[in-house]
């Protein structure tokens, strides 16, 4: 049978990527430009006897998606710059509960209401840094509407999998922009469930190492009775000041995704092998740097592309390792310099970095990189 | 024989962390009570709060338990009951908590008339962070924050549970104790978003600023001003002059939200 070919939004695609991973649960609060993830999430998730709820504001949106992660469902919200900022308390709650739920961020240009049309690229560091305190960071950047439900389904299946929270950030270009999607069968991608206590009820502990730096979740409602605080916690999830159990215990929860760095990053290189000039971008950014190492290249230039698909954990140890062998990198962004800041804090000095920054709502285009291309070679 | 409230306390967490003459551990006995009398399964209990000394009740409960961000129990606990609406979920939370940082999810989670109960122990006070005014303070009191006599106008919280369309709505004191038992099972029995406030004391922050000079005291006031519903019928507006009402203030039958959605499931279900 032919596979379901369809001609979708990226946003749409997010939702119909949430469902393949099997999401039962969605809070949101309407903003521009991410909307139609909530409206697609509105009309399918009760098909499948799921549950849809329009929350008050993002504050309650995030904290709902937690309440029902913990009743064993796969959550998710979707929201955009401002909405971002108001979850990130609940953010850093899920954090540190170490409850799975997945964030869909469509970004917009900021800070504040900035442009609520307008394309960006300047969420990724309050992906990062965006919740106070100690924390892991795991966020997504798809280029394209396939690889926007692709991406997400990924995000589930981390969240699940390190039981923590994970952003897919696309630009609102990502976000907005109609194309083609092949909609893989059902088990063709790879879905991740949480793993679950087998101990006896009595015997269990939601924050328990022995069961390694990812202890198993149970559900509220289920045969398990467990506490849950956003205050430091011991093995068995009571609040603790120790010294030394809150030192360890902070330590593991940024540990579990650090050492798994290997598992979560994901990036693509494009003619990077015998580049002089290697263009580092992601989102729809990375659609015109594709373009402009094309044009490169058939001018003479050595060009190559290095796409990012994670941003966190960023892939400093392979960009430090082609510093080594190219003239420069181009960083194009839709931001004052981003990721031209993070490439330049790991790559040692080696080679130079030239940003090519735009905040005002427009796309950059291939001419801009190409042009850079030619001044910097 | 005594009753047994070590069936629903965790082994091991006390003792808890409230002053000599604070009224939440009278709140939470009866808690204890009116889940015990509803025989509510422990495995199927939610108990959700937020931050404040109030809110550290959950930890003390041996049920599914989650203390949550301040202000947000209510937010929380509607994912809670939304993706498992089989689930019994209780609240519990201060004055502040609730009706300061937590209004908004209050007031919305009494229009949708979700099937929850929420118990809000007023203090009048902010306890937990050393007693700055709440908007339940009343007006001209003090606090570490109102060195000259709070000028702020105090909520009514059960008018404001009313006026955004919580359909059970009660209150009671902490002096009362037996009547919070009786209060907290017909909320929890009631089909809808309940609040029940119960008016207590937080002898450390407040009593000592504003001249009660015991707990006695403080619980003393709270039997003078208490006055049942059904009394207060019987009585001239003179008489009812600084007097607060006591009981069921409001009992009314609406659709509860999750009920509604499981219609919206049928419907989409039936439209595949
Ligand atoms: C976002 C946020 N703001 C402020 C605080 C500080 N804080 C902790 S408890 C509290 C007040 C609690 O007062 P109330 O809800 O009346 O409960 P009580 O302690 O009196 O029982 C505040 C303001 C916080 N924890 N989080
Ligand atoms: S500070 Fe006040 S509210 Fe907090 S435990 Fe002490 S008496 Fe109770």
């Amino acid at each position: 049978m032919a596979k379901k070919v369809a001609f979708m939004q990226g946003n749409e695609a997010a939702a119909h990527g949430a469902l393949y991973a099997g999401c039962k649960f969605f809070a949101g609060y309407p903003i521009t430009p991410s909307t139609e993830v909530a409206e697609v999430m509105s009309v399918e998730l009760p098909k499948v006897g799921g549950k849809f709820i329009q929350m008050e504001d993002e504050i309650g949106a995030m904290a709902a998606v937690i309440g029902g992660a913990l009743t064993g469902q796969k959550a998710l919200t979707a929201t955009s710059g401002p909405g971002l900022s108001l979850k990130q308390e609940n953010i850093g709650y899920a954090c540190i509960t170490e409850v799975p739920c997945v964030i869909v961020n469509v970004m917009r240009g900021g800070p504040s209401t900035g442009m609520p049309t307008g394309p960006s690229q300047s969420d990724v560091m309050c992906a990062k840094w965006g919740t106070h305190g100690d924390h892991p960071a795991i966020c997504l950047v798809p280029a394209s509407v396939q690889e926007l439900f692709e991406e997400t389904v990924r995000a589930f299946n981390l969240a699940e999998k390190y039981r923590t929270p994970v952003m897919v950030m696309p630009d609102e270009i990502v976000g907005h922009m109609r194309e083609r999607i092949v909609f893989p069968e059902p088990g063709e991608l790879e879905v991740i469930d949480r793993a679950k206590p087998t101990v006896p009820p009595e015997q269990y502990k939601p924050y328990d190492t022995q069961f390694g730096d990812v202890p198993p979740l149970a559900s509220f409602g289920s045969d398990y009775r467990f506490h849950v605080t956003g205050l430091n916690k011991m093995a068995d999830g009571f609040p603790t000041t120790k010294a030394a159990v809150v030192q360890a215990e902070e330590e593991r929860q940024v540990r579990k995704v650090e050492a798994n760095r290997a598992d979560i990053m994901k990036w693509e290189e494009y003619m990077v092998d015998d580049a002089e000039v290697v263009v580092i971008a992601f989102g729809s950014t990375s659609r015109s740097a594709r373009f402009a190492v094309n044009e490169a290249r058939k001018q003479g230039i050595k060009a190559g592309l290095f796409r990012l698909i994670t941003f966190w954990p960023f892939p400093e140890e392979r960009l430090l390792e082609i510093s080594k062998k190219v003239k420069a990198f181009i960083t194009p962004e839709m931001n004052l310099g981003m990721c031209t800041g993070v490439v330049k804090g790991c790559i040692e000095g080696n080679a130079p970095v030239h940003g090519i920054f735009r905040v005002d709502g427009e796309p950059i285009n291939p001419n801009e990189i190409l042009s850079k291309m030619k001044e910097v070679k | 024989m005594a009753f047994d409230y070590d069936k629903y306390i965790r082994p091991g967490k006390l003792p808890h962390i409230w002053c000599p003459g604070c009224g939440h551990g009278i709140v939470m006995k009866g808690l204890i009570r009116a889940i015990d009398a509803l025989s509510l399964e422990k495995n199927n209990t939610a108990i959700v709060s937020g931050i404040g000394c109030a809110s550290r009740l959950p930890g003390y409960m041996d049920c599914c338990t989650l203390h949550t961000a301040h202000g947000r129990a209510a937010a929380f606990a509607t994912g809670v009951k939304m993706a498992r609406p089989e689930m019994n979920v209780i609240l519990v939370g201060g004055d502040g908590d609730g009706t300061a940082i937590g209004g908004n999810h209050f007031i919305h989670a009494c229009r949708r008339n979700i099937d929850m109960t929420y118990i809000i122990m007023n203090n009048n006070i902010y306890g937990m962070t050393g007693g700055q005014f709440s908007p339940c303070t009343p007006t001209g009191a003090k606090a570490s924050t109102t060195p000259y006599g709070n000028p702020d106008p105090a909520f009514d919280v059960a008018k404001l549970a009313i006026g955004a369309g919580a359909t059970f709505v009660a209150r009671g004191t902490a002096y009362h104790a037996t009547q919070i038992d009786k209060l907290i099972v017909e909320a929890i029995q009631h089909k809808g978003f309940s609040v029940v406030e119960i008016l207590d004391d937080c002898p450390t922050t407040y009593g000592r600023r504003n001249k009660y000079r015991s707990v006695i005291e403080m619980m003393n006031r709270l039997k003078e001003v208490a006055v049942p519903v059904k009394a207060a019928e019987k009585m001239t507006p003179e008489q009812l002059e600084g007097k607060i009402l006591t009981g069921v203030l409001h009992k009314i039958e609406k659709p509860e939200y999750t009920a509604e959605y499981a219609k919206v499931i049928e419907r989409a279900q039936a439209a595949k």
